[in-house]
Protein backbone atom coordinates (compact mmCIF):
# COMPACT_ATOMS: atom_id res chain seq x y z
CA UNK A 1 0.00 0.00 0.00
CA UNK A 2 3.02 2.31 0.07
CA UNK A 3 2.67 3.30 -3.58
CA UNK A 4 -0.87 4.64 -3.46
CA UNK A 5 -1.96 7.76 -1.65
CA UNK A 6 -4.34 7.13 1.19
CA UNK A 7 -6.80 9.72 -0.04
CA UNK A 8 -7.49 8.00 -3.35
CA UNK A 9 -7.96 4.66 -1.66
CA UNK A 10 -10.54 6.22 0.57
CA UNK A 11 -12.50 7.63 -2.34
CA UNK A 12 -12.46 4.83 -4.88
CA UNK A 13 -13.20 1.90 -2.66
CA UNK A 14 -16.28 3.49 -1.16
CA UNK A 15 -19.31 1.71 -2.41
CA UNK A 16 -18.01 -1.82 -2.06
CA UNK A 17 -15.96 -1.88 1.10
CA UNK A 18 -17.18 0.90 3.35
CA UNK A 19 -20.49 1.24 5.08
CA UNK A 20 -23.14 3.51 3.60
CA UNK A 21 -23.70 5.29 6.88
CA UNK A 22 -21.20 5.47 9.72
CA UNK A 23 -22.03 6.80 13.17
CA UNK A 24 -18.69 7.47 14.82
CA UNK A 25 -18.44 8.11 18.55
CA UNK A 26 -21.52 10.27 18.64
CA UNK A 27 -22.37 12.06 21.87
CA UNK A 28 -25.63 13.97 21.86
CA UNK A 29 -26.80 16.55 24.33
CA UNK A 30 -30.01 18.48 24.68
CA UNK A 31 -30.75 21.64 26.63
CA UNK A 32 -33.26 21.33 29.44
CA UNK A 33 -34.18 24.37 31.54
CA UNK A 34 -31.03 25.29 33.43
CA UNK A 35 -28.93 22.28 32.45
CA UNK A 36 -27.54 20.28 29.57
CA UNK A 37 -28.48 16.62 29.54
CA UNK A 38 -26.43 13.95 27.78
CA UNK A 39 -28.75 11.74 25.74
CA UNK A 40 -26.16 9.44 24.18
CA UNK A 41 -22.50 8.89 24.78
CA UNK A 42 -19.86 7.71 22.31
CA UNK A 43 -22.23 5.69 20.15
CA UNK A 44 -20.80 4.03 17.05
CA UNK A 45 -22.34 1.73 14.48
CA UNK A 46 -22.15 1.13 10.74
CA UNK A 47 -25.01 0.63 8.31
CA UNK A 48 -24.34 -1.08 5.00
CA UNK A 49 -26.27 -0.92 1.78
CA UNK A 50 -29.70 -2.64 2.03
CA UNK A 51 -29.39 -3.15 5.78
CA UNK A 52 -32.49 -3.22 7.93
CA UNK A 53 -30.69 -1.82 10.93
CA UNK A 54 -32.59 -1.60 14.21
CA UNK A 55 -31.91 0.67 17.16
CA UNK A 56 -33.46 -1.01 20.17
CA UNK A 57 -33.55 0.09 23.76
CA UNK A 58 -35.74 1.05 26.68
CA UNK A 59 -37.10 4.56 26.83
CA UNK A 60 -34.40 7.08 27.73
CA UNK A 61 -31.67 5.35 25.75
CA UNK A 62 -31.62 8.17 23.20
CA UNK A 63 -32.53 6.02 20.21
CA UNK A 64 -34.93 8.59 18.76
CA UNK A 65 -32.38 11.33 19.42
CA UNK A 66 -29.78 9.28 17.55
CA UNK A 67 -32.14 8.93 14.61
CA UNK A 68 -32.68 12.68 14.61
CA UNK A 69 -28.91 13.17 14.61
CA UNK A 70 -28.62 10.90 11.57
CA UNK A 71 -31.46 12.90 10.02
CA UNK A 72 -29.39 16.05 10.67
CA UNK A 73 -31.91 17.72 12.97
CA UNK A 74 -29.48 17.64 15.91
CA UNK A 75 -25.75 18.25 15.70
CA UNK A 76 -23.58 15.88 17.78
CA UNK A 77 -21.49 17.53 20.47
CA UNK A 78 -18.83 14.90 19.86
CA UNK A 79 -18.19 12.49 17.02
CA UNK A 80 -19.81 12.59 13.62
CA UNK A 81 -22.27 10.93 11.29
CA UNK A 82 -20.88 10.05 7.86
CA UNK A 83 -23.09 9.34 4.87
CA UNK A 84 -21.09 7.98 1.91
CA UNK A 85 -17.99 9.23 3.71
CA UNK A 86 -19.25 12.83 3.97
CA UNK A 87 -20.26 14.28 7.32
CA UNK A 88 -23.93 15.06 7.84
CA UNK A 89 -24.43 18.76 8.56
CA UNK A 90 -28.19 19.26 8.39
CA UNK A 91 -31.49 17.76 7.32
CA UNK A 92 -31.68 16.81 3.70
CA UNK A 93 -33.73 14.82 1.21
CA UNK A 94 -31.13 12.04 1.06
CA UNK A 95 -32.22 10.90 4.55
CA UNK A 96 -36.00 10.89 4.77
CA UNK A 97 -37.67 10.30 8.11
CA UNK A 98 -40.93 8.47 8.76
CA UNK A 99 -42.15 9.69 12.13
CA UNK A 100 -44.40 7.98 14.63
CA UNK A 101 -46.92 10.82 14.74
CA UNK A 102 -49.81 10.94 12.33
CA UNK A 103 -49.48 14.72 11.96
CA UNK A 104 -46.37 14.39 9.79
CA UNK A 105 -48.47 14.73 6.62
CA UNK A 106 -49.36 18.26 5.51
CA UNK A 107 -53.16 18.29 5.75
CA UNK A 108 -53.50 20.73 2.86
CA UNK A 109 -52.30 18.32 0.21
CA UNK A 110 -53.99 15.24 -1.18
CA UNK A 111 -52.30 11.88 -0.67
CA UNK A 112 -50.85 12.07 -4.19
CA UNK A 113 -49.56 15.63 -3.72
CA UNK A 114 -48.17 14.68 -0.34
CA UNK A 115 -45.98 12.04 -1.94
CA UNK A 116 -45.05 14.17 -4.96
CA UNK A 117 -44.46 17.45 -3.09
CA UNK A 118 -41.04 16.69 -1.52
CA UNK A 119 -39.83 15.08 -4.74
CA UNK A 120 -40.64 18.32 -6.53
CA UNK A 121 -39.48 20.89 -3.98
CA UNK A 122 -36.18 19.11 -3.43
CA UNK A 123 -35.55 19.64 -7.13
CA UNK A 124 -35.31 15.96 -8.08
CA UNK A 125 -38.05 15.87 -10.68
CA UNK A 126 -40.48 18.18 -12.43
CA UNK A 127 -44.13 18.36 -11.47
CA UNK A 128 -45.38 15.76 -13.91
CA UNK A 129 -42.63 13.22 -13.27
CA UNK A 130 -43.01 13.69 -9.53
CA UNK A 131 -46.72 12.87 -9.75
CA UNK A 132 -45.94 9.79 -11.84
CA UNK A 133 -43.44 8.62 -9.28
CA UNK A 134 -45.96 9.30 -6.51
CA UNK A 135 -48.49 7.09 -8.28
CA UNK A 136 -45.88 4.37 -8.62
CA UNK A 137 -45.07 4.28 -4.91
CA UNK A 138 -48.69 4.72 -3.84
CA UNK A 139 -49.44 1.57 -5.79
CA UNK A 140 -46.60 -0.18 -3.96
CA UNK A 141 -48.17 0.64 -0.58
CA UNK A 142 -51.65 -0.18 -1.90
CA UNK A 143 -53.16 3.29 -1.70
CA UNK A 144 -53.86 4.05 -5.37
CA UNK A 145 -57.57 4.27 -4.63
CA UNK A 146 -57.01 7.05 -2.10
CA UNK A 147 -54.65 9.18 -4.20
CA UNK A 148 -57.07 12.12 -4.34
CA UNK A 149 -58.18 11.91 -0.69
CA UNK A 150 -56.98 14.32 1.96
CA UNK A 151 -55.02 12.94 4.94
CA UNK A 152 -57.76 13.77 7.45
CA UNK A 153 -59.96 11.19 5.73
CA UNK A 154 -57.43 8.38 6.28
CA UNK A 155 -56.97 5.95 9.16
CA UNK A 156 -53.74 5.89 11.15
CA UNK A 157 -52.35 2.90 9.26
CA UNK A 158 -53.11 4.52 5.92
CA UNK A 159 -51.42 7.75 6.99
CA UNK A 160 -48.29 5.79 7.90
CA UNK A 161 -48.45 4.07 4.50
CA UNK A 162 -48.55 7.49 2.84
CA UNK A 163 -45.56 8.57 4.93
CA UNK A 164 -43.68 5.44 3.84
CA UNK A 165 -44.62 5.97 0.19
CA UNK A 166 -43.50 9.59 0.48
CA UNK A 167 -40.17 8.54 1.94
CA UNK A 168 -39.65 5.85 -0.70
CA UNK A 169 -40.57 8.23 -3.52
CA UNK A 170 -37.65 10.41 -2.49
CA UNK A 171 -35.42 7.37 -3.13
CA UNK A 172 -33.20 8.39 -0.22
CA UNK A 173 -29.83 6.88 0.58
CA UNK A 174 -31.17 5.86 4.00
CA UNK A 175 -34.76 5.54 5.10
CA UNK A 176 -35.11 6.58 8.74
CA UNK A 177 -38.07 5.26 10.71
CA UNK A 178 -38.80 6.50 14.22
CA UNK A 179 -41.15 3.95 15.79
CA UNK A 180 -43.40 4.27 12.73
CA UNK A 181 -45.90 1.65 13.87
CA UNK A 182 -45.94 2.37 17.61
CA UNK A 183 -49.14 4.42 17.48
CA UNK A 184 -51.02 1.76 15.50
CA UNK A 185 -53.22 -0.98 16.88
CA UNK A 186 -51.62 -4.42 17.13
CA UNK A 187 -53.32 -5.96 14.09
CA UNK A 188 -52.54 -3.00 11.82
CA UNK A 189 -48.98 -2.94 13.14
CA UNK A 190 -48.44 -6.57 12.23
CA UNK A 191 -49.82 -5.96 8.74
CA UNK A 192 -47.60 -2.92 8.28
CA UNK A 193 -44.54 -4.91 9.35
CA UNK A 194 -45.36 -7.54 6.73
CA UNK A 195 -45.83 -4.86 4.09
CA UNK A 196 -42.58 -3.14 5.03
CA UNK A 197 -40.66 -6.40 4.62
CA UNK A 198 -42.36 -7.08 1.29
CA UNK A 199 -41.43 -3.56 0.16
CA UNK A 200 -37.85 -4.14 1.19
CA UNK A 201 -37.77 -7.40 -0.82
CA UNK A 202 -39.05 -5.35 -3.75
CA UNK A 203 -37.02 -2.12 -3.52
CA UNK A 204 -34.03 -3.10 -1.31
CA UNK A 205 -33.78 0.27 0.40
CA UNK A 206 -31.46 0.85 3.34
CA UNK A 207 -33.37 1.19 6.56
CA UNK A 208 -32.58 2.56 10.01
CA UNK A 209 -35.47 1.64 12.25
CA UNK A 210 -36.02 2.70 15.86
CA UNK A 211 -38.26 0.59 18.06
CA UNK A 212 -38.82 -0.43 21.66
CA UNK A 213 -40.35 -3.79 20.79
CA UNK A 214 -38.01 -6.79 20.90
CA UNK A 215 -40.32 -8.86 18.69
CA UNK A 216 -40.56 -6.09 16.10
CA UNK A 217 -36.78 -5.71 16.13
CA UNK A 218 -36.18 -9.42 15.55
CA UNK A 219 -38.80 -9.72 12.86
CA UNK A 220 -38.12 -6.52 10.90
CA UNK A 221 -34.36 -6.11 11.20
CA UNK A 222 -31.33 -8.00 9.95
CA UNK A 223 -29.06 -6.40 12.53
CA UNK A 224 -29.96 -4.97 15.91
CA UNK A 225 -28.01 -2.45 17.94
CA UNK A 226 -28.90 -2.58 21.63
CA UNK A 227 -28.56 0.60 23.65
CA UNK A 228 -28.41 0.95 27.41
CA UNK A 229 -30.24 3.91 28.89
CA UNK A 230 -29.24 7.15 30.70
CA UNK A 231 -27.24 8.07 28.68
CA UNK A 232 -27.57 5.85 25.60
CA UNK A 233 -24.46 3.70 25.12
CA UNK A 234 -23.80 0.73 22.88
CA UNK A 235 -24.66 -2.54 24.62
CA UNK A 236 -24.50 -5.06 21.77
CA UNK A 237 -25.01 -5.61 18.07
CA UNK A 238 -26.93 -8.73 17.19
CA UNK A 239 -27.72 -10.41 13.88
CA UNK A 240 -31.36 -11.15 13.29
CA UNK A 241 -31.45 -11.86 9.55
CA UNK A 242 -32.74 -15.41 10.13
CA UNK A 243 -36.00 -14.27 11.73
CA UNK A 244 -39.08 -12.99 10.04
CA UNK A 245 -42.68 -12.44 11.06
CA UNK A 246 -43.45 -16.16 10.69
CA UNK A 247 -40.78 -17.27 13.17
CA UNK A 248 -42.45 -15.63 16.16
CA UNK A 249 -43.43 -18.87 17.88
CA UNK A 250 -40.22 -20.88 17.40
CA UNK A 251 -38.06 -21.66 20.38
CA UNK A 252 -34.95 -20.15 18.74
CA UNK A 253 -36.83 -16.89 18.29
CA UNK A 254 -37.92 -17.01 21.89
CA UNK A 255 -34.39 -17.60 23.12
CA UNK A 256 -33.13 -14.72 20.98
CA UNK A 257 -35.80 -12.52 22.51
CA UNK A 258 -34.82 -13.67 25.98
CA UNK A 259 -31.17 -12.94 25.23
CA UNK A 260 -32.04 -9.39 24.14
CA UNK A 261 -34.21 -8.94 27.18
CA UNK A 262 -31.32 -10.00 29.39
CA UNK A 263 -28.89 -7.67 27.58
CA UNK A 264 -31.25 -4.75 27.96
CA UNK A 265 -32.43 -5.14 31.51
CA UNK A 266 -29.88 -7.10 33.53
CA UNK A 267 -27.36 -5.07 35.48
CA UNK A 268 -23.86 -5.91 34.25
CA UNK A 269 -20.45 -4.73 35.42
CA UNK A 270 -19.67 -3.71 31.82
CA UNK A 271 -22.22 -0.93 31.98
CA UNK A 272 -20.38 0.87 34.77
CA UNK A 273 -16.96 0.35 33.20
CA UNK A 274 -17.85 2.36 30.12
CA UNK A 275 -18.36 5.42 32.29
CA UNK A 276 -14.65 5.57 33.03
CA UNK A 277 -13.34 6.10 29.54
CA UNK B 1 -50.74 -24.94 40.75
CA UNK B 2 -50.80 -21.21 41.28
CA UNK B 3 -54.51 -21.37 42.09
CA UNK B 4 -53.88 -22.08 45.73
CA UNK B 5 -51.06 -19.58 45.95
CA UNK B 6 -52.97 -16.56 44.69
CA UNK B 7 -56.48 -17.22 45.98
CA UNK B 8 -57.27 -16.70 49.61
CA UNK B 9 -57.67 -19.73 51.88
CA UNK B 10 -60.99 -21.37 51.38
CA UNK B 11 -62.05 -19.06 48.51
CA UNK B 12 -63.35 -20.80 45.45
CA UNK B 13 -62.18 -19.13 42.25
CA UNK B 14 -64.91 -19.33 39.63
CA UNK B 15 -63.69 -20.90 36.39
CA UNK B 16 -65.55 -20.33 33.14
CA UNK B 17 -66.71 -23.49 31.40
CA UNK B 18 -64.88 -24.55 28.24
CA UNK B 19 -67.33 -24.14 25.38
CA UNK B 20 -67.13 -25.68 21.91
CA UNK B 21 -65.62 -23.67 19.08
CA UNK B 22 -67.55 -22.91 15.93
CA UNK B 23 -66.92 -21.40 12.50
CA UNK B 24 -69.56 -19.86 10.29
CA UNK B 25 -69.93 -17.62 7.27
CA UNK B 26 -71.24 -14.14 8.22
CA UNK B 27 -74.97 -13.83 7.65
CA UNK B 28 -76.05 -11.87 4.56
CA UNK B 29 -76.29 -8.09 4.95
CA UNK B 30 -79.80 -6.99 5.84
CA UNK B 31 -81.51 -4.60 3.42
CA UNK B 32 -80.17 -3.41 0.08
CA UNK B 33 -77.51 -1.04 1.42
CA UNK B 34 -75.68 -0.34 4.66
CA UNK B 35 -76.27 3.40 4.24
CA UNK B 36 -79.46 5.32 4.93
CA UNK B 37 -80.58 8.71 3.69
CA UNK B 38 -81.11 11.53 6.16
CA UNK B 39 -84.66 12.91 6.34
CA UNK B 40 -85.50 16.20 4.56
CA UNK B 41 -85.80 18.48 7.65
CA UNK B 42 -82.52 17.11 8.97
CA UNK B 43 -80.86 17.70 5.64
CA UNK B 44 -82.17 21.28 5.46
CA UNK B 45 -80.98 21.90 8.99
CA UNK B 46 -77.45 21.01 7.90
CA UNK B 47 -77.28 24.15 5.72
CA UNK B 48 -75.61 26.90 7.73
CA UNK B 49 -77.06 29.68 5.55
CA UNK B 50 -80.59 28.45 6.26
CA UNK B 51 -80.03 28.40 10.01
CA UNK B 52 -78.47 31.87 9.88
CA UNK B 53 -81.30 33.22 7.72
CA UNK B 54 -83.81 32.00 10.31
CA UNK B 55 -81.89 33.82 13.04
CA UNK B 56 -81.90 37.04 10.96
CA UNK B 57 -85.64 36.77 10.29
CA UNK B 58 -86.28 36.24 13.98
CA UNK B 59 -84.24 39.34 14.89
CA UNK B 60 -86.03 41.47 12.24
CA UNK B 61 -89.43 40.38 13.53
CA UNK B 62 -88.42 41.20 17.12
CA UNK B 63 -87.21 44.64 15.98
CA UNK B 64 -90.49 45.33 14.17
CA UNK B 65 -92.56 44.32 17.20
CA UNK B 66 -90.53 46.42 19.65
CA UNK B 67 -90.62 49.46 17.32
CA UNK B 68 -94.41 49.20 16.82
CA UNK B 69 -94.96 48.92 20.58
CA UNK B 70 -92.72 51.88 21.26
CA UNK B 71 -94.22 53.99 18.48
CA UNK B 72 -91.60 56.78 18.21
CA UNK B 73 -89.89 56.99 14.83
CA UNK B 74 -87.34 59.48 16.09
CA UNK B 75 -85.95 57.10 18.71
CA UNK B 76 -86.48 53.73 17.08
CA UNK B 77 -87.81 53.55 13.53
CA UNK B 78 -89.43 50.28 12.62
CA UNK B 79 -87.69 47.65 10.54
CA UNK B 80 -89.92 48.36 7.55
CA UNK B 81 -89.27 52.12 7.76
CA UNK B 82 -85.54 51.49 7.90
CA UNK B 83 -85.79 49.15 4.97
CA UNK B 84 -87.68 51.80 3.02
CA UNK B 85 -85.07 54.47 3.72
CA UNK B 86 -82.36 51.97 2.89
CA UNK B 87 -83.75 51.14 -0.53
CA UNK B 88 -84.53 54.80 -1.25
CA UNK B 89 -80.92 55.81 -0.70
CA UNK B 90 -79.68 52.80 -2.62
CA UNK B 91 -81.93 53.83 -5.47
CA UNK B 92 -80.60 57.39 -5.59
CA UNK B 93 -77.04 56.13 -5.29
CA UNK B 94 -76.12 57.76 -1.98
CA UNK B 95 -75.48 54.57 -0.01
CA UNK B 96 -73.56 52.73 -2.78
CA UNK B 97 -71.33 55.79 -3.25
CA UNK B 98 -70.62 56.13 0.45
CA UNK B 99 -70.07 52.41 0.85
CA UNK B 100 -67.67 52.40 -2.11
CA UNK B 101 -65.66 55.20 -0.50
CA UNK B 102 -65.48 53.30 2.78
CA UNK B 103 -64.57 49.98 1.19
CA UNK B 104 -61.90 51.64 -0.96
CA UNK B 105 -60.06 53.05 2.05
CA UNK B 106 -60.74 49.93 4.07
CA UNK B 107 -59.16 47.60 1.52
CA UNK B 108 -56.08 49.80 1.16
CA UNK B 109 -55.49 49.97 4.90
CA UNK B 110 -56.31 46.29 5.37
CA UNK B 111 -53.94 45.03 2.70
CA UNK B 112 -51.12 47.23 3.99
CA UNK B 113 -51.76 45.97 7.54
CA UNK B 114 -51.77 42.32 6.42
CA UNK B 115 -48.50 42.70 4.51
CA UNK B 116 -46.83 44.39 7.49
CA UNK B 117 -48.14 41.73 9.88
CA UNK B 118 -46.73 39.05 7.62
CA UNK B 119 -43.31 40.70 7.50
CA UNK B 120 -43.22 41.11 11.29
CA UNK B 121 -44.25 37.53 12.04
CA UNK B 122 -41.85 36.10 9.47
CA UNK B 123 -39.08 37.96 11.28
CA UNK B 124 -40.41 36.71 14.60
CA UNK B 125 -40.34 33.02 13.61
CA UNK B 126 -36.85 33.25 12.16
CA UNK B 127 -34.98 35.00 14.97
CA UNK B 128 -35.05 35.51 18.71
CA UNK B 129 -34.64 39.27 18.32
CA UNK B 130 -37.54 39.42 15.87
CA UNK B 131 -39.67 37.52 18.38
CA UNK B 132 -38.84 40.00 21.15
CA UNK B 133 -39.46 42.90 18.78
CA UNK B 134 -42.91 41.60 17.85
CA UNK B 135 -43.99 40.73 21.38
CA UNK B 136 -42.84 44.08 22.76
CA UNK B 137 -44.49 46.09 20.01
CA UNK B 138 -47.70 44.08 20.24
CA UNK B 139 -48.04 44.43 23.99
CA UNK B 140 -47.30 48.16 23.71
CA UNK B 141 -49.50 49.09 20.77
CA UNK B 142 -52.30 46.50 20.68
CA UNK B 143 -54.23 48.08 23.61
CA UNK B 144 -53.93 51.57 22.06
CA UNK B 145 -57.27 52.57 20.46
CA UNK B 146 -56.77 53.53 16.81
CA UNK B 147 -58.97 56.59 17.30
CA UNK B 148 -56.43 57.88 19.81
CA UNK B 149 -53.88 57.86 17.00
CA UNK B 150 -56.11 59.71 14.51
CA UNK B 151 -55.14 63.25 15.67
CA UNK B 152 -51.54 62.23 15.16
CA UNK B 153 -52.37 60.79 11.76
CA UNK B 154 -54.14 63.99 10.75
CA UNK B 155 -51.08 65.93 11.82
CA UNK B 156 -48.68 63.76 9.84
CA UNK B 157 -50.68 62.84 6.77
CA UNK B 158 -53.24 65.66 6.56
CA UNK B 159 -56.99 65.49 5.93
CA UNK B 160 -56.93 62.73 3.38
CA UNK B 161 -56.87 59.02 2.89
CA UNK B 162 -53.36 58.91 4.35
CA UNK B 163 -54.40 59.53 7.93
CA UNK B 164 -57.27 57.02 7.73
CA UNK B 165 -55.03 54.36 6.22
CA UNK B 166 -52.53 55.03 9.00
CA UNK B 167 -55.07 54.24 11.73
CA UNK B 168 -56.47 51.30 9.76
CA UNK B 169 -53.02 49.73 9.54
CA UNK B 170 -52.68 50.21 13.26
CA UNK B 171 -56.02 48.52 13.93
CA UNK B 172 -55.31 45.54 11.65
CA UNK B 173 -51.61 44.95 12.22
CA UNK B 174 -51.39 43.99 15.90
CA UNK B 175 -54.29 41.57 16.32
CA UNK B 176 -53.37 39.87 13.04
CA UNK B 177 -49.67 39.64 13.91
CA UNK B 178 -50.57 38.17 17.30
CA UNK B 179 -52.81 35.51 15.74
CA UNK B 180 -50.37 34.72 12.96
CA UNK B 181 -47.52 34.31 15.38
CA UNK B 182 -49.59 32.06 17.65
CA UNK B 183 -50.47 29.99 14.59
CA UNK B 184 -46.83 29.65 13.54
CA UNK B 185 -45.73 28.58 16.99
CA UNK B 186 -48.43 25.92 17.24
CA UNK B 187 -47.40 24.07 14.08
CA UNK B 188 -46.56 20.51 15.19
CA UNK B 189 -42.85 19.80 15.59
CA UNK B 190 -43.12 16.71 13.38
CA UNK B 191 -44.48 18.77 10.51
CA UNK B 192 -41.69 21.32 10.88
CA UNK B 193 -39.08 18.56 10.79
CA UNK B 194 -40.79 17.08 7.75
CA UNK B 195 -40.49 20.41 5.96
CA UNK B 196 -36.83 20.72 6.84
CA UNK B 197 -36.34 17.11 5.78
CA UNK B 198 -37.56 18.12 2.31
CA UNK B 199 -34.69 20.61 2.27
CA UNK B 200 -36.97 23.67 2.55
CA UNK B 201 -35.50 26.86 4.03
CA UNK B 202 -36.29 30.53 4.56
CA UNK B 203 -39.30 32.01 2.78
CA UNK B 204 -40.08 28.78 0.94
CA UNK B 205 -40.31 27.01 4.30
CA UNK B 206 -42.61 29.74 5.67
CA UNK B 207 -44.90 29.77 2.61
CA UNK B 208 -45.03 26.04 1.87
CA UNK B 209 -45.17 24.66 5.41
CA UNK B 210 -45.83 27.26 8.13
CA UNK B 211 -48.51 29.37 6.44
CA UNK B 212 -50.79 26.50 5.38
CA UNK B 213 -50.28 24.70 8.69
CA UNK B 214 -51.13 27.88 10.64
CA UNK B 215 -54.01 28.86 8.37
CA UNK B 216 -56.80 28.41 10.95
CA UNK B 217 -55.16 31.00 13.21
CA UNK B 218 -54.28 33.25 10.29
CA UNK B 219 -57.88 33.27 9.04
CA UNK B 220 -59.13 33.99 12.55
CA UNK B 221 -56.68 36.90 12.68
CA UNK B 222 -57.80 38.15 9.26
CA UNK B 223 -61.42 38.13 10.44
CA UNK B 224 -60.62 39.99 13.64
CA UNK B 225 -58.51 42.47 11.70
CA UNK B 226 -61.33 43.05 9.22
CA UNK B 227 -63.84 43.76 12.00
CA UNK B 228 -61.38 46.08 13.76
CA UNK B 229 -60.77 47.95 10.51
CA UNK B 230 -64.50 48.54 9.99
CA UNK B 231 -64.96 49.79 13.52
CA UNK B 232 -62.02 52.11 13.25
CA UNK B 233 -63.14 53.56 9.95
CA UNK B 234 -66.73 54.21 11.02
CA UNK B 235 -65.61 55.61 14.36
CA UNK B 236 -63.06 57.90 12.69
CA UNK B 237 -65.73 59.33 10.40
CA UNK B 238 -68.19 59.73 13.24
CA UNK B 239 -65.71 61.54 15.46
CA UNK B 240 -63.86 63.66 12.92
CA UNK B 241 -66.40 63.95 10.11
CA UNK B 242 -65.43 63.41 6.51
CA UNK B 243 -61.71 63.48 7.00
CA UNK B 244 -60.97 62.27 3.51
CA UNK B 245 -63.03 64.81 1.59
CA UNK B 246 -65.18 62.06 0.12
CA UNK B 247 -67.30 60.76 2.99
CA UNK B 248 -67.98 57.11 3.69
CA UNK B 249 -70.72 55.27 5.53
CA UNK B 250 -69.68 56.76 8.87
CA UNK B 251 -70.07 60.24 7.46
CA UNK B 252 -73.51 59.26 6.10
CA UNK B 253 -74.60 58.14 9.59
CA UNK B 254 -73.13 61.29 11.16
CA UNK B 255 -74.92 63.64 8.72
CA UNK B 256 -78.30 61.94 9.09
CA UNK B 257 -78.06 61.95 12.87
CA UNK B 258 -77.45 65.69 12.78
CA UNK B 259 -80.60 66.09 10.69
CA UNK B 260 -82.55 63.64 12.88
CA UNK B 261 -83.25 61.21 10.04
CA UNK B 262 -83.12 58.29 12.43
CA UNK B 263 -84.38 55.83 9.83
CA UNK B 264 -81.40 56.79 7.62
CA UNK B 265 -79.05 56.37 10.59
CA UNK B 266 -80.37 52.85 10.88
CA UNK B 267 -80.05 52.37 7.14
CA UNK B 268 -76.39 53.37 7.46
CA UNK B 269 -75.89 50.92 10.29
CA UNK B 270 -77.61 48.28 8.21
CA UNK B 271 -75.17 48.95 5.38
CA UNK B 272 -72.25 48.33 7.72
CA UNK B 273 -73.87 45.15 9.00
CA UNK B 274 -74.68 43.87 5.51
CA UNK B 275 -71.18 44.54 4.23
CA UNK B 276 -69.82 42.75 7.29
CA UNK B 277 -72.11 39.76 6.72
CA UNK B 278 -71.18 39.70 3.05
CA UNK B 279 -67.46 39.64 3.72
CA UNK B 280 -67.80 37.13 6.54
CA UNK B 281 -70.16 34.72 4.82
CA UNK B 282 -68.98 35.01 1.25
CA UNK B 283 -65.29 35.94 1.23
CA UNK B 284 -64.04 34.36 4.44
CA UNK B 285 -66.47 31.46 4.22
CA UNK B 286 -65.25 30.62 0.73
CA UNK B 287 -61.65 30.95 1.83
CA UNK B 288 -62.32 28.56 4.71
CA UNK B 289 -64.24 26.12 2.57
CA UNK B 290 -61.46 25.95 0.02
CA UNK B 291 -58.75 25.53 2.61
CA UNK B 292 -59.07 24.59 6.25
CA UNK B 293 -62.52 22.97 5.97
CA UNK B 294 -61.46 20.90 2.97
CA UNK B 295 -58.27 19.85 4.74
CA UNK B 296 -60.12 18.89 7.92
CA UNK B 297 -58.25 21.38 10.11
CA UNK B 298 -61.49 22.76 11.50
CA UNK B 299 -65.13 21.80 11.57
Amino acid sequence: MDGTSTASVGNTSHSAQTPLLAVEGVTLEYVAPGRIVRATQNVSFDIWEADRFILLGASGCGKSTLLKAVGGFIAPSEGQVLLDGRPVTGPGPDRVVVFQEFDQLPLWKTVRENVAFPVRVSGRLGRKEALERADHYLEKVGLSRFAEAYPNALSGGMKQRVAIARALAMEPRVLLMDEPFAALDALTRRKMQEELLALWEDVRFTLLFVTHSIEEALAVGNRIALLSPHPGRMRAEINSHEWDLQSGGSSEFQSAATRIHRLLFDETPGATESDHE
Amino acid sequence: MSDTATAGPGAIRPTPPIRPEYERIPEPIAGSSIERRVSLPQRLWQYAWLRKALILIFLAVMWEIVARLQGNDLLLPSFTATLQAFFEDIGNGIIPGRAANSVDILVKGYVAGVVLAFVLTSLAVSSQLGRDFLSTLTSMLNPLPPIALLPLGLLWFGLGQGSLIFVLIHSVLWPLALNMYTGFTSVPETLRMTGRNYGLRGLRYVFLILVPAALPSIIAGLKIGWAFAWRTLIAAELVFGASSGRGGVGWYIFQNRNELYTDRVFAGLMTVILLGLLVENVLFRQLERRTILKWGMTR
